[in-house]
């Protein structure tokens, strides 16, 4: 009790100032730190994450670097071997496909290759997701696809807490982790403890609690799952809300105990259907409970197509509470 | 629309009075759901439907006895439904008209993107967890109606079933056992016996006269309570054998024969007003027939006031049947899954029997096994009886 009152109040902050917060505090902490990406120095940040942070530690610390994922990824990897704790900013999921082949064949790979004589503890940030109208390629969400990749770590902050202590948490690691904002979130803001400070980066979260369902998602998707389980609730449905947090490893023991309370569930990923992350979720579910399914699994991922332009459509393809919903109701046969 | 009437369930009927509704109106059914139980001459009898839709109207009422062919309630259709929103047919169209523009094709509605898998015909639409449970409790999962997504049953359909199951109205006060429940116990018991185990069946008949003899002997000097009777011998020598014949012995589970490590004989008890019980006798290969003897009294009394532990219901690992005095010569019993093998004794008749090149009147016994085809062949069964056989020819050494 004594410990609460000491406690400072929470305050107001948005997603990117706790995103900043966590920046700051690295480097506060650790002078191997610094940042590095696409105009994240005088810019500020394609979305204002690192503004200010140029005057405060200069720019032999915030660095802009040229047009050329691989190329600066693949001077993070090299800082991470010679012993510096870089962290990588890249725009968009979509542009770290051209540092694909740094991320995967060198960064995820060089500690088994190497026989464990190198290790790459390096941080990778990037946007990911839709609903700003950025278009095709600039909207879609492929953390699925490093979720495939043996060697790194990939997580995704949902909540003010997160994207304010993972960020610490992924730099002690030893090896590469890569951390995925969506970009629907930076504005989001809410009461941060102003103590707040590094969170595991293992575990799944139950975001609600519930007995009839289980609702599993991450990133920006969880918002919409959240509300979508108040609306059930509305209809007598009570739902739990799973945040995976960390998309690799995932947090098996969570998942599934989760699901073997609720015998049903739902998969909510913005990635497309087809190879998703949900697939690999369900099928977890299918080896560790089938016999306490209720109900036939079910996912609400994103329309497969290159996620569209105009609003509306845009808006159409990727998850929403209201598929989300009917998606749960079919599961639990409630349909009309 | 269609209407659901009150079936003729044989030519005798006349007229039927509804007990209860499973539907109730805007309940989606499909054919073969049982939806109402109707009272006949013959008793309460499930009523199923013939046709897929939804229970639009009841139109008969609890308690209401009808003539056959009385409409009982309405449904629409399952083209009735789909095409529900629809508008009426219109009036013909006049003969000349520019063709129809064909309307660009109607986006599916996202939610419903992905397609619906129709149910094989013939295949059980239930969830793991529902299957598991209706296992667990020996219900057939055919007889649940599915209450989940597309008609599936789903864990609180079996959930239900088993609350309703001991629910006959509790007529009389039940003392010690419910028969009631019993019978529906035996009935999911046997009705997955036979549909799941292979049986096949061996028969033999064993001269018992030198058991008859030796008991005599050895009963003479013994009050009436203490006597030892043929069906220890007989049991002894079952649980004798099933030392050299493992594969008799165990369960069936999980898609494998287990063999079990000790030999806990089932003895089937009738018991007064109509019930049927087997409780174990544990490790009975390795009691005296004295012991034996004085275990099978103590579980006869016990069963008749139903005061049986749990752990002499559950673990028998074969069992045995022995129709007594008042029984005929031979029966053939249904295993008692997931045991796998039943040996049955019928009574004891004199016949006349050739020993020795001359034909004398003898005490015989028929031994009977059935037996689980996808564990033991009949070859190995007839090994089994014959061991039978051959230790009941010498009692003073059981």
């Amino acid at each position: 009790m004594q410990q609460d009152q000491a406690r400072p109040a929470p305050q107001e902050t948005t997603y990117r100032e706790a995103v900043r917060a966590a920046i700051r505090d690295a480097m506060q902490r650790d002078e191997r730190v610094f940042l590095m990406g696409e105009d994240v120095g005088r810019y500020g940040g394609c979305y204002a994450v690192s503004k200010g942070l140029l005057a405060e530690f200069g720019p032999k610390r915030i660095r802009d670097t040229p047009l050329s994922e691989s190329g600066f990824t693949g001077a993070g990897i090299g800082a991470a071997m010679a012993g510096m704790r870089p962290i990588v900013e890249v725009m968009t999921v979509n542009f770290s496909l051209l540092a694909l082949d740094q991320i995967l064949n060198n960064a995820a790979s060089i500690r088994s290759m190497s026989g464990n004589q190198f290790g790459v503890p390096l941080v990778i940030r990037m946007a990911t997701g839709a609903g700003r109208q950025l278009a095709a390629q600039h909207s879609h969400s492929l953390e699925g696809w490093y979720a495939h990749i043996p060697g790194i770590k990939v997580l995704a902050p949902a909540t003010l807490e997160d994207a304010r202590g993972m960020l610490w948490t992924a730099l002690e690691d030893p090896d590469p982790v890569l951390i995925f904002e969506n970009i629907m979130l930076y504005n989001m803001s809410g009461p941060l403890a102003a103590d707040a400070g590094p969170v595991d980066i293992d575990k799944a979260a139950i975001r609600r609690a519930g007995r009839d369902i289980s609702l599993i998602t991450y990133g920006g998707s969880l918002f919409k799952t959240l509300e979508a389980a108040t609306q059930l609730a509305a209809e007598g449905v009570e739902a739990e809300v799973v945040d995976l947090r960390s998309l690799r490893p995932l947090d098996d023991e969570t998942i599934v105990a989760s699901v073997r309370k609720t015998r049903r569930a739902v998969v909510i990923d913005e990635g497309w259907r087809s190879g998703s992350l949900a697939a690999e979720i369900c099928m977890r579910l299918v080896e560790q409970a089938f016999f306490d399914l209720d109900a036939p699994l079910a996912r609400v991922c994103s329309e497969e197509v290159p996620i569209p332009y105009p609003s509306h459509l845009e808006q159409a393809a990727i998850p929403q509470a209201k598929k989300i919903v009917a998606a749960a109701k079919r599961v639990l046969g409630r349909e009309g | 629309m269609a209407e659901f009437r009150m079936p003729s369930l044989g030519a005798d009927m006349e007229a039927g009075t509804l007990v209860e509704w499973m539907v109730k109106p805007s309940d989606k059914v499909k054919r073969g759901d049982i939806v109402a139980v109707v009272e006949t001459q013959k008793g309460a009898i499930e009523i199923e439907i013939f046709e897929t839709g939804v229970i639009e109207k009841i139109l008969v009422d609890i308690g209401t006895k009808v003539p056959v062919g009385t409409p009982l309630a309405t449904l629409r259709t399952k083209v009735e439904a789909e095409a529900g929103v629809k508008e009426p047919a219109a009036p013909e169209a006049p003969a000349i008209m520019p063709p129809p523009v064909p309307k660009p094709a109607e986006a599916p509605p996202i939610a419903a993107a992905l397609p619906e898998v129709s149910p094989l015909p013939g295949r059980l639409r239930a969830s793991p967890a529902a299957r598991q449970l209706a296992q667990a409790h020996g219900l057939d999962p055919t007889t649940i109606t599915g209450s989940g997504a597309g008609g599936a049953i789903v864990l609180k359909d079996v959930e239900a079933r088993l609350a309703s199951m001991p629910s006959p109205p509790p007529k009389k006060p039940v003392i010690g056992l419910d028969l009631g429940a019993m019978r529906a116990a035996i009935a999911a018991a046997m009705a997955r016996s036979k549909r799941e185990i292979p049986h096949y069946y061996l028969q033999h008949q064993v001269d018992v006269t030198g058991c008859e003899a030796w008991l005599a002997e050895r009963n003479a000097a013994r009050p009436p309570q203490s006597r030892l009777l043929l069906g220890a011998l007989a049991a002894k020598a079952v649980a004798s054998a099933l030392r050299r014949f493992p594969a008799f012995n165990g369960f069936w589970q999980n898609g494998k024969f287990e063999a079990a490590p000790a030999v806990h004989l089932g003895m089937a008890i009738a018991i007064r007003g109509g019930g049927l019980a087997a409780p174990a006798i544990h490790d009975a290969d390795r009691l005296s027939c004295d012991e034996l003897m004085a275990a099978m009294r103590d579980l006869v009394q016990r069963m008749r006031f139903g005061r049986i532990r749990s752990s002499e219901i559950a673990d028998a690992t074969i069992t045995v049947s022995s129709l007594g005095e008042r029984g005929v010569e031979a029966l053939f019993g249904i295993i008692y899954p997931p045991q796998v093998a039943i040996v049955g004794f019928g009574k004891v008749v004199t016949r006349p029997w050739v020993v020795e090149g001359i034909i004398q009147p003898r005490s015989i016994l028929t031994v009977t096994l059935s037996g689980d085809h996808r564990v033991s062949d009949g070859h190995a069964g007839a090994l089994f009886l014959v061991e039978i056989d051959r230790l009941l020819q010498e009692p003073e050494k059981l």
